[in-house]
């Protein structure tokens, strides 16, 4: 007797993650990029090809709109690409240092931010950096310098990059933790061998240990990159659906949720908001595929 | 044999419960987002109700305010709504009515005791059809710190030159901040900014209907006047007022360490629980004295009638009673800072709230200009008007630029005033 050729254990095993996986991302996201080829015309839904993303693209405010919150979106990666990683990798490399006493206490201190609700995240930060009752005008008062303190938050020159700071903090553990442990990985004998090579102290993170934790870099600049450009909750928070002050803090996440769902008397459009929310997949879209073609099949990877 | 006698009793209870059920006449039930109101309803204004009208008996349904709309929408279009539906003002009501929800109500007598002001927010856009009998409105004004006036000797404002010499006389003494009010909520800015102080510059309902009507522009020196007065408010608001919110403002007010606070008049309630200073209120300023003035006297709630309700007999008699001065006492004693929007004279317990619905009687009400029909389209004239108000005051804009963004916003989408 032959056994039948379908090997149904594969499929029983697969089924619910793919079921699963189907009905809460797939279908809703295909759907989504249904929706923005729609509009509705006294209250009925009527087909109009890419004509939404027309009025996106081509109308002066709604393409001024989106040029501004991609532009801050940019920014707001930016500074996550400058100060969050560069400060993962260092702090990683002192705790990777055996002679470093409590580095448990640090590792889990420095990791805690990243479990925190957004909320609470916004909440603290805005209570610190208040005018009125924060500690941050209070502490600068104390020591002389009050005048140098500034409504960060208010000002439209200064509220996205302390927003982006505010996350940094929150997510600086991430780099960390990742890097840290593609540092244990190195096997000590290649640090020994460069050691009988004269590589030692300070060139031997250079010449040794960041080649080959570049990958581990690779992979968190893309996700920091999916992140930022899927970031809506932490502005929320701190400034509202109207990203003030004057849209200085408006990106990609928080122009589509006022589009989509509306904001006071402004009614939701379901269908521009789509649009937006297509834009910004295309653009998340067109990141990973120029790391995943690009950067990812150029990276040199080593077996040990 | 036991078993017969349960059943027996069960069956006599069951026709127990069915008589009691016919004898009991109607029961009316209301949908509405108020639950903080819940005890008043309950409590007040529901037994005051029954005690006249023997037969008909009413309950209240709150839902959370966040959730309403969505919530009754689907409920309505279930067909499990309730009698009696509290009303949002404008564009929301409005399309429950066109889409068959709310019965129109323009012939029900309690109607004849409202101004066209009052029943503005829940009519037709030709004022033909009024379909939720208006309840309660939010008066804006200044209240401000009585005893931080009395120790610097000053006196309630009643002109714009008065308001700033009050302001510069508080900011001189330096104890006080002028005024408490922030722009990191941005909402402020227009709500208890541009609408409060607006009305005297645009003459009420006046200029609010001309600009409707296409007849003045927002350019038009009339509605660029508030936007100057507000660009000269950022000097008195105190240091980092751009990253102030409003909680931070509502604390700063009550904790005495500003002397003004550009208010709805819903803050009384709270206000009085946490200041322990006297207070008092006045009214915007009027540009030049002997001026007549006007206050935003903005409706906010109604109730309406669920078309598809089968107690409507009832529902109109409860309807005809929450139009009529023994409600609006009630209601107005029960929540100062709401104020009842009928005709009818009514006597106020708390100061600070008689103060404010005094003011009715020497200026003229209007609504807050941006409300109806002009905040349909996109860009939304409302929160346009949040950012104006809002970088006008921080000095990033000039008035007459943001003035000229409004108009050119408003005229992208609103034909009359292209």
């Amino acid at each position: 007797m032959r056994t039948s050729r379908i090997k149904w254990h594969i499929i029983v095993f697969l089924a619910p993650a793919v079921l699963v996986y189907t009905a809460i991302m797939i279908v809703p996201l295909f759907n989504t990029l249904r929706l923005s080829l729609f509009t509705e015309v006294d209250q009925e839904r009527v087909f109009v090809g890419l004509e939404n993303f027309r009025t996106l693209f081509g109308d002066p405010r709604w393409s001024e709109s989106f040029w501004n919150a991609l532009g801050n979106n940019f920014w707001f990666f930016f500074i996550h690409m400058l100060v969050q990683n560069p400060i993962g990798i260092l702090l990683a490399a002192l705790l990777s240092n055996p002679r470093l006493r409590f580095s448990a206490l640090y590792r889990t201190a420095i990791f805690v931010p990243t479990i925190l609700s957004f909320v609470i995240v916004g909440f603290a930060w805005k209570l610190i950096l208040s005018p009125i009752w924060g500690i941050a005008p209070e502490m600068l008062d104390a020591v002389g310098l009050g005048f140098l303190y500034q409504p960060w938050l208010g000002l439209e020159e200064t509220s996205l990059t302390t927003l982006a700071l505010i996350s940094v903090w929150q997510f600086v553990g991430i780099p960390m933790m990742l890097i840290y442990a593609a540092l244990l990985s190195i096997p000590d004998e290649i640090l020994e061998a460069g050691e009988c090579d004269g590589i030692t102290g300070m060139s031997a993170f250079w010449k040794i240990k960041l080649p080959l934790i570049l990958p581990s870099i690779g992979i968190i600049s893309i996700l920091t990159f999916v992140g930022n450009f899927n970031a809506f909750d932490l502005i929320y928070a701190a400034q509202g659906a109207l990203a003030g002050p004057n849209y200085a803090t408006d990106i990609l996440g928080t122009f589509m949720y006022r589009t989509f769902f509306g904001f006071q008397l402004q009614l939701g459009d379901p269908h521009m908001g789509s649009a937006i929310a297509s834009a910004m997949f295309v653009i998340i879209l067109i990141g990973v595929c120029l790391y995943l073609f690009g950067i990812q099949t150029r990276m040199r990877r080593y077996q040990f | 044999m036991s078993m017969k006698k349960l059943t027996a009793g069960l069956l006599a209870t069951t026709m127990l419960v069915s008589t009691a059920a016919s004898a009991q006449d109607v029961t009316l039930t209301i949908e509405s987002w108020r639950n903080d109101d819940l005890t008043l309803w309950q409590d007040v204004i529901i037994p005051a109700f029954e005690a006249e009208n023997p037969g008909i008996t009413v309950q209240f349904t709150p839902s959370a305010p966040a959730e309403y709309n969505a919530v009754l929408n689907s409920k309505l279009d279930a067909g499990s709504a309730g009698d009696l539906i509290t009303c949002r003002p404008f564009d929301a009501s409005l399309a429950l009515y066109e889409a068959g929800h709310l019965t129109d109500l323009s012939d029900l007598d309690a109607m004849s005791n409202f101004s066209p002001v009052a029943q503005s927010a829940w009519q037709t856009d030709d004022g033909s059809a009024t379909f939720c009998m208006p309840m309660a409105s939010v008066i804006h004004g200044f209240i401000y710190n009585a005893e931080a006036f009395a120790e610097l000797g000053l006196e309630e404002p009643t002109t714009v030159d008065e308001f700033f010499a009050v302001l510069d006389a508080i900011e001189e003494d330096g104890n006080y901040i002028p005024m408490a009010m922030g722009t990191a909520d941005q909402w402020e800015a227009a709500t208890m900014g541009y609408n409060n102080i607006g009305p005297n510059y645009w003459r009420g309902e006046e200029g609010r209907l001309a600009l409707i009507a296409g007849e003045q522009r927002l350019t038009d020196p009339e509605w660029v006047g508030p936007l100057e007065q507000l660009a000269r408010w950022g000097d008195y608001l105190g240091r980092g007022f751009e990253a102030q919110t409003y909680p931070d403002s509502q604390n700063l007010f009550t904790l005495g360490r500003a002397a003004i606070y550009p208010a709805g008049s819903w803050e009384i309630t709270g206000f009085n629980a946490q200041a322990d200073f006297a207070m008092g209120a006045f009214a915007p300023p009027v540009p030049n004295a002997g001026d007549e003035c006007y206050i935003s006297d903005h409706t906010d709630i109604a109730i309406g009638l669920n078309a598809a309700s089968p107690n409507a007999e009832a529902a109109r008699t409860f309807l005809n009673w929450v139009g009529s001065p023994e409600f609006a006492s009630i209601y107005a004693n029960a929540l100062p800072g709401f104020f009842p929007l009928s005709d009818a004279e009514v006597t106020l317990e708390d100061p600070l709230a008689q103060e404010m619905i005094s003011w009715r009687g020497d200026c003229n009400s209007s609504i807050r200009s941006t409300y109806q029909i002009l905040s349909r389209g996109t860009p939304n004239l409302e929160n346009e008007t949040w950012n104006a108000s809002t970088q006008v005051i921080r000095g990033a804009e000039t008035p007459a630029d943001a003035a000229a963004r409004l108009q050119e916003g408003l005229a992208s989408w609103y034909e009359p005033q292209q």
